[in-house]
């Protein structure tokens, strides 16, 4: 009996730090049903920063500056260093070029190229929410070649660079390094230390 | 030329639709649900006669004379609940705050058709119909959603009402299934240390939550209130990820991705981070939970006390951390502070109502309340958070960059003729 209840509290402190990651891990209501291989590639339009999940295809800044002037200027302005002044009815769209130096000041200006740390996020939400009413019809190839013009009007890559699933996670963005994570990683029930608001 | 030509257009058809819906505001409230779910833009102008000639004792409408309205700002497109009309802790349904980041109307999505797709470090990926995420042990649950701008002085710091001010609050009864017996049905692998939760929505918003989060205390809710989520609000399944910043909760809930490391999406590298003019340029990722805040609702700023003697000072309080143990109110500006009356029970992450007697002199008063949470956390004054930021507080009154968080005590003035006003920044 002895043994039996150290092995039983070993297991759960084991189990604590995971929060249950390693209890109770067979279904037990047997519900919902297993997708196809297919079906999950499908879904999974998730990009990590290091590039997992960017699907072939490449561009290069001059093709982008092409599908710009179609498909963003209207908005984000001929540059991309313009945004869009708030309207009645209407989202603003972010500068995103420019702004460089502005962070640490009392009124920074975020772009792509002053604060964004990571290049695939751009070619992430490009896919996801761009442009705004005609979501998700830019291929790959036009998204590599928008993601490579940005890149070039923001000073961070050359203007031949072609931009493809290995050359852009390699991307080094100016604040790549502009970013701390909070302190200390949140854990259920523990008070956050002081000044943590707002 | 053409696809973005035909894009504005739509746009500003769009734009002209929300106009209509601003300027019929009163009539819409009180034909609320056939109006907005019937969705397109057209239907919500022209649908005022239409479903006024509708029979309503099957789905009933409240008195004619009630006519509490949210207002519609903007940009983006986003609703601010009437926090001043509001009664006891639920907000209701239909006067829950939305935030639309893509569009003026939510996604159309036929419950039949909608499916959860959970993979990723799973020993079992696994897909839901709603109707077997139903057949599983439920939970209901009373908590707040809170956007991470509310009452932030950029957008807020010229309103004059508490609906203007902090309306990016709601608080609801949700029931649904915990993502932990989902996560554990899929058979969470070592290794994962988040998820990754996707909407279905225009923009496929997504946001990660650290895995702890997820197993802790986050719903997987297809009710509201009583009734189906709302459709604004997340219809037919949304992720309710209590205390932490509205963003999280994933609304038009369609994946769930479990991984080692946050997916870094726009939302969370470079939207939701907190900057201050202190941290020499570095900014803080996952600073997700929402502090201790408390804003009195009655009497509050546009309202006007027909003359002196006795009211009842009444208002909410919330906290991310939990349960609110206390809230205290100043009538005097912050001179002298008196314990309120909390209403029972006090739930945990949920709006609390509370209640203090006052006698109005007919003198100029600054009235203000100020909470405390379980974990002892004090809601700050801005003198408080001038000093964490290393500012002076007239920083707050022109910076043009959003302060998420923002939970400073809020202050109105009550003048002579029982007018009230904001105070916070005057």
């Amino acid at each position: 009996m002895r043994s039996f209840l150290n092995v039983l509290v070993t297991g759960m402190v084991l189990a604590l730090p995971l929060c249950g990651t390693a209890v109770a891990q067979t279904p037990t209501h047997k519900l919902g049903r297993t997708p196809s291989a297919e079906e999950i590639r499908a879904w999974d339009i998730s990009i990590d920063p290091e590039g997992k999940g960017l699907p072939p295809g490449s561009g290069t800044a001059p093709e982008g500056a092409a599908i710009y002037a179609r498909r963003c200027a209207v908005c984000h302005g001929p540059t991309g260093a313009e945004g869009e002044p708030p309207a009645k009815g209407r989202r603003t769209a972010p500068v995103l070029v420019g702004g460089q130096g502005t962070i640490s000041s009392p009124q920074p200006v975020k772009t792509i190229g002053s604060f964004w740390p990571f290049a695939t996020t751009i070619w992430d939400y490009m896919r996801r929410a761009m442009p705004l009413y005609e979501e998700g019809s830019l291929q790959p190839a036009e998204l590599y070649a928008l993601t490579a013009f940005l890149l070039y009007r923001n000073g961070i890559i050359q203007e031949s660079d072609v931009m493809d699933a290995q050359s852009l996670p390699k991307v080094q963005m100016p604040n790549r390094n502009g970013f701390v994570p909070a302190e200390p990683g949140w854990k259920p029930r523990t008070p956050k230390p002081v000044g943590s608001y707002p | 030329m053409k696809p973005q030509g035909r894009g504005r257009r739509r746009f500003l058809k769009q734009g002209a639709a929300l106009a209509l819906l601003s300027q019929g505001a009163g009539g819409l409230a009180g034909l609320a649900v056939g109006a907005v779910r019937s969705a397109s833009g057209q239907t919500l102008g022209a649908g005022t006669s239409e479903a006024s000639s509708k029979d309503t004792r099957g789905y009933g409408e409240r008195a004619r004379f009630e006519n509490s309205v949210r207002t519609l700002v903007e940009p983006p497109f986003a609703s601010m609940t009437p926090l001043q009309d509001s009664i006891g802790i639920i907000t209701p349904s239909a006067l829950h705050f939305a935030v639309m980041r893509f569009r003026n109307e939510p996604p159309n999505i036929d419950p039949r058709e909608h499916r959860l797709l959970i993979h990723g470090l799973v020993d079992r990926p696994l897909i839901f119909t709603l109707e077997e995420l139903k057949r599983l042990p439920s939970v209901s649950r009373i908590h707040f959603v809170e956007c991470a701008g509310n009452s932030s002085p950029v957008e807020h710091r010229n309103a004059e009402t508490v609906q203007e001010t902090h309306g990016w609050t709601s608080c609801s009864e949700w029931t649904g299934v915990p993502l932990s017996l989902l996560l554990r049905e899929a058979g969470v692998q070592t290794g994962a240390r988040w998820i990754i939760a996707e909407s279905a929505d225009a923009g496929k918003h997504v946001k990660s939550i650290p895995l702890e989060k997820a197993m802790h205390d986050v719903l997987v809710a297809y009710g509201q209130n009583g009734e189906a989520v709302r459709p604004e609000v997340g219809y037919p399944l949304r992720l309710v990820t209590p205390g932490w910043e509205g963003v999280h909760n994933v609304k038009w809930l369609r994946r769930i991705k479990v991984v080692d490391q946050p997916s870094m999406d726009k939302v969370e590298s470079t939207g939701y981070v907190v900057l201050r003019p202190n941290m020499k340029g570095k900014a803080v990722w996952f600073n997700s939970q929402l502090g201790p805040k408390s804003v009195i609702t009655f009497p509050s700023g546009g309202q006007r006390l027909p003359g002196r003697g006795f009211y009842e000072i009444t208002g909410l309080a919330w906290s991310g951390e939990g349960v609110v143990r206390r809230v205290e109110v100043s009538t005097d500006g912050g001179r002298s502070w008196k314990d309120a009356q909390l209403q029972e029970p006090v739930h945990r992450i949920a709006h609390t109502r509370f209640r203090l007697a006052w006698n109005w002199d007919g003198e100029e008063a600054v009235l203000q309340s100020r909470c405390t949470d379980e974990q002892g956390d004090v809601q700050p004054s801005i003198a408080d958070i001038s000093k964490q930021w290393g500012v002076n507080p007239d920083f707050f009154k022109t910076t043009k960059a959003r302060v998420n968080h923002w939970n400073a005590i809020q202050p109105w003035r009550v003048t002579r003729d029982g007018s009230v006003h904001n105070a916070q920044f005057s």
